[in-house]
């Protein structure tokens, strides 16, 4: 629901690396995405193709890494994927775990071009 | 040629920034401040005025009240008793951020008060992502909500300091399993204070507002 909001944000910030860089034009953007994470990847897409329009960005493509979630019991310590209606470590049984991944929200890397677009 | 430029930054960063920002100045100015989130209809206008009467006399209150359109709810927390209330109309945006805090902070005499009471959109799952610089985070949960909200919104239910679960008065008359909802707050968030309380009945508001005051002087 707050996608626009964060793709102007990732816009941003590709534009501020790209121009660093001396770029003309930028084909790819890696942004890596946790499970955890509520962004929506197609939402995110569609809002790109609006905004990025008329700047060094326009068409770039945007790749999604995924990470998984994995939570550590912090009882027994064994690392699991947490599963849906409970959230109970699956050895154990303990309540209260901690998150190791899933929650990651970032650009990763660009790729860009130091030529005009031709 | 193409090149690749390695970048690593957090999407959320120049937000994150501005929070911080956000907190220093209510740090400066001595003022403790609470974010409050939960689902439409759960409760947090009504929590807001049942707890200003009770802060009367003890703490000076300011509110700020997020929501899509209109100004009924820093209209009501006015009319209970807010120093000053500031609403932020968003404009269609699921959550307040922190420049929009910054904008209310600006319209706000900062000197003159002790809390702030920062009510968030309606909204389980965006406000949970977005730092405001606020010093808790506290959920309005309800009964006629369901019991499986934790396990549904765990981003919202591991994040915040304090939980209210509303409505108490409807648990006779609404399937909601406490002992589930609370495996599942535990799961997420554990040890965290819960204030089971009803605003229709006063029942254990009392209880949260010491909290919240006591939260205030130790900030103070």
């Amino acid at each position: 629901m707050h996608e626009l909001a964060v793709t102007q944000s990732i816009l941003k910030i590709v534009l501020r690396h790209a121009e660093q860089a001396g770029a003309k034009r930028v084909d790819a953007i890696h942004l890596v995405v946790g499970e955890l994470s509520t962004n929506v990847d197609e939402s995110v897409q569609f809002y790109w193709e609006i905004i990025a329009k008329d700047t060094i960005a326009e068409g770039a493509v945007l790749h999604f890494r995924r990470v998984p979630a994995e939570l550590q019991c912090m009882a027994c310590f064994t690392k699991y994927h947490p599963g849906s209606g409970e959230l109970i470590c699956p050895k154990c049984g303990s309540v209260g775990a901690k998150i190791i991944s899933g929650e990651e929200f970032s650009v990763e890397a660009i790729d860009v071009d130091e030529q005009e677009p031709t | 040629m193409t090149q690749r430029i390695p970048v690593v930054e957090n999407i959320l960063n120049a937000n994150d920034r501005l929070a911080e920002e956000n907190r220093a100045r209510l740090d400066a100015a001595a003022v403790f401040s609470i974010n409050l989130m939960a689902s439409p209809g759960a409760g947090k206008t009504s929590v807001i005025e049942q707890t200003l009467p009770r802060l009367k006399g003890r703490l000076r209150v300011a509110a700020v009240d997020g929501d899509i359109a209109t100004s009924l709810d820093a209209d009501r927390a006015a009319a209970a008793g807010a120093g000053a209330s500031v609403q932020i109309n968003t404009g269609g945006e699921c959550h307040l951020d922190a420049v929009m805090l910054r904008g209310a902070l600006d319209q706000l005499d900062l000197g003159l008060f002790d809390l702030l009471l920062v009510e968030n959109v309606g909204n389980l799952v965006c406000p949970a992502e977005f730092r405001l610089g606020t010093h808790k985070s506290i959920l309005i949960a309800s009964v006629p909500e369901g019991d499986d909200k934790p396990y549904k919104y765990p981003g919202m239910y591991r994040g915040v300091d304090a939980l209210l679960i509303n409505k108490i008065d409807l648990l006779p008359y609404v399937s909601f399993r406490m002992d589930y909802f609370r495996r599942g707050v535990e799961a997420l968030n554990p040890g965290v204070i819960t204030f089971p309380l009803s605003c229709r009945t006063g029942e254990g508001l009392d209880a949260w507002v010491d909290w919240l005051i006591e939260q205030a002087k130790q900030a103070g």
